[in-house]
């Protein structure tokens, strides 16, 4: 039998139990509804979560003190622990290693910032101004700390976004003298907004200064926490590690077989190591938004369980004017596809909707690709041909003698 | 008229098996029917005429015997092969009508060439064509329910003609029907078998029914008790309460024994 008459049959036998179908329908509606938007809101997070490494600069390389691994038996030495890395090595990197093209180093404490009445405790981040070019991360007002700034370890200091807001309600920040564990600085500069790192902390709440006013004036250390380099290229930056961490083992004079003091990684890796997780949020959410699907799935098999009860003595009208099992079990199929992919169709707007109100009213990024709506309804069509084999199979195998006696 | 056989049943026996127990239903039935016959069957409930109809539209096939419809042998045929038999060679009238319900007469009547592939037009056309044939010209919209049962059963018989059938099976036709009605539905039988030379098989108890026939089958206990040819309905009728009385003398006789 003609196909488009298949479905006609079937569309018609749908709309003469309306209210029934819609209900059944709507189990699919949800969940497909339900998993769009949850890979929406998956797919958004890993969009954004991309967007934040690449805020870092992409050919970064970032060398940070301390061993990345944990032996047994041996003490773990957590980041920033180790009091090896130096700017010595800095320059040795910039020396000897063409593929970096410069490095700033990074030396982190915190303090109590006060102007006026308004204090702040925040953190404060000793560096050079080849940091902020580094991290393509420019200024909004005022100026940058130069060689000279940092040679003499002046009391300068360059607000982050967040602080500058804080602190200043109505003033201009720049010119300025703010008080840094009860020292004065002198604000020279404000960053433009950086937004949240990739681990989440906002990356504006923090203030910069010369490292070497740093190391003397506040945390009193002659080494770096971090080191943040950038490679002339993307690829530059994968080929620059492994002499990155030849160069540092030499000068630590770290025997073979021992455990790296410092720990390189490029933003390639990092970016991967992100994805990896927010890909396993959105195949998480993704399933757990499945289960309904499959809920779904079991009420079109129900229901049209009970149509072909209802529908006995029709089936057997029709077998006896010649239908075939396979005439039956089509026209069955076909119905229950009908319901499951008409449901799929409504729940794919649904969810596209849904994903707008939670762009709109929590602020998630969130992304509707081709993939999620394609598989949305490829999954539904396979529910409806899934669970409606059963009952479908069911009508076809009935004995025409009997379904037609069948009251 | 051509008179080749259409027919042919030979030593038919039909067993249910009900796992311990196994009943027959028919045993041994030969029948022979040419075209353009009119055989009414009758008999007791329980005497295996429904079995034997069912076997003839091959809703069913039998345990043992030949089959041959219009020379080809059904009997042994797979249930997809049986329900294009049945679409193209048989067409059923029921006792309960059996239409589809909330859907139009015309719609009823092409439901056979939706399942023999008929392009939509000429389905249109030809469901027309029959309705008008069986005086429901009209009707065509409307549903069963916004039918009389006499029409009903006309939207039956034509959708039995619409694929024309070799044989028209009516299971009690007229059984759900006054006096009246039934009498303008066998009417409409008569006329199709002498008009178009369709070969009508009516399984009945009423005897008035009966007597449309031009052949009466009595059947009793699985068997053929007695197959009279008969030239017009008086003589028809006579038959028919020749063989009832018969019937009952011997059922009375086999109960007194």
């Amino acid at each position: 039998m003609d196909l488009r008459i298949v479905f006609r049959i079937a569309l018609r036998a749908l709309a003469r139990n309306k209210m029934r179908s819609s209900l059944t329908m709507l189990g699919i509606v949800i969940g497909v509804c339900a998993v769009i938007a949850m890979v929406g809101v998956g797919q958004g997070a890993e969009q954004q979560v991309q967007q934040q490494i690449e805020s870092f600069g992409t050919n970064t390389v970032f060398v940070s003190s301390g061993s990345p691994s944990r032996r047994p038996g041996g003490a773990h030495m957590g980041s920033w622990s180790v009091k090896t890395l130096t700017v010595d090595d800095m320059q040795a990197i910039e020396r000897e290693i063409p593929l970096v093209r410069q490095c700033a180093p990074g030396v982190m404490s915190s303090a109590q910032i006060v102007f006026r009445n308004q204090n702040w405790f925040t953190r404060v981040m000793g560096t050079t101004g080849s940091y902020f070019t580094v991290r393509d991360w420019p200024l909004l007002a005022g100026n940058m700390f130069g060689d000279d700034e940092v040679r003499r370890a002046q009391n300068v200091v360059v607000l982050g976004k967040t602080v500058a807001d804080l602190l200043f309600i109505a003033e201009d920040p720049v010119g300025q003298t703010i008080r840094v564990k009860n020292q004065p600085f002198q604000v020279i500069g404000v960053l433009a907004p950086k937004g949240q790192s990739p681990w989440g902390d906002d990356q504006d709440d923090r203030i910069f200064a010369p490292y070497t006013t740093v190391q003397k004036k506040l945390s009193g250390q002659n080494w770096v926490q971090f080191l943040s380099c950038t490679a002339i290229s993307r690829e530059a930056s994968l080929a620059a590690q492994p002499q990155i961490e030849a160069l540092l083992r030499e000068r630590h004079r770290i025997r073979p077989g021992t455990d790296d003091d410092f720990q390189v990684r490029t933003q390639s890796e990092v970016a991967q190591m992100a994805e990896e997780t927010s890909r396993v949020m959105t195949l998480l959410l993704g399933s757990i938004a499945s289960i309904s699907l499959l809920v779904g799935g079991i009420g079109i098999m129900n229901i049209m369980l009970v149509s072909v009860t209802e529908r006995t003595r029709e089936i057997g009208i029709r077998m006896a004017v010649g239908a075939t099992e396979i005439d039956i079990q089509r026209q069955f199929l076909v119905e229950a596809v009908t319901l499951s992919l008409l449901g799929g169709m409504i729940g794919l707007v649904l969810g596209a909707v849904v994903s707008a109100l939670i762009a709109n009213f929590l602020g998630w990024a969130v992304l509707i690709s081709l993939k999620a709506v394609l598989v949305a309804v490829v999954f539904s069509t396979l529910v409806g041909i899934f669970f409606g084999y059963y009952p479908a199979r069911k009508a076809a195998q009935l004995d025409p003698i009997e379904a037609l006696r069948y009251e | 008229m051509n008179n080749h056989t259409v027919l042919e049943l030979d030593n038919i026996h039909k067993v249910y098996d009900l796992g311990e127990v196994k009943i027959p239903a028919l045993q041994g039935v030969s029948l022979r029917v040419a075209a353009g016959e009119f055989v009414a069957v009758m008999g007791a409930s329980g005497s295996g005429k429904s079995t034997l109809m069912n076997l003839v539209g091959c809703l069913d096939r039998p345990t043992e015997g030949r089959y041959l419809l219009d020379g080809q042998d059904v009997a042994g045929l797979s249930p997809a092969e049986r329900a294009r038999i049945r679409n193209r060679k048989i067409g059923f009238v029921f006792q309960q009508f059996n239409l589809l319900a909330r859907t139009s007469a015309l719609e009823n009547v092409e439901l056979p060439m939706l399942y023999a592939a008929v392009p939509a037009a000429e389905r249109h056309e030809r469901a027309r064509e029959t309705l008008a044939l069986v005086g429901l010209e009209g009707r065509e919209n409307h549903h069963p329910s916004q039918l009389s049962g006499g029409q009903q059963q006309r939207v039956a018989i034509a959708r039995a003609l619409i694929n024309r059938p070799s044989i028209l099976l009516a299971d009690e036709p007229t059984g759900n029907l006054d006096s009246r009605t039934s009498a303008e539905i066998m009417e409409l039988l008569e006329r199709l078998n002498r008009a178009q030379g369709l070969l009508v098989v009516l399984v009945t108890h009423e005897a008035d029914v009966a007597a449309h026939a031009r052949r009466i089958v009595l059947m009793r206990d699985g068997r053929i008790l007695r197959d009279l040819p008969v030239l017009n309905r008086h003589e028809a009728l006579e038959a028919v309460h020749h063989i009832l009385d018969a019937a009952a003398e011997a059922e009375s006789a086999a109960a007194s024994e």
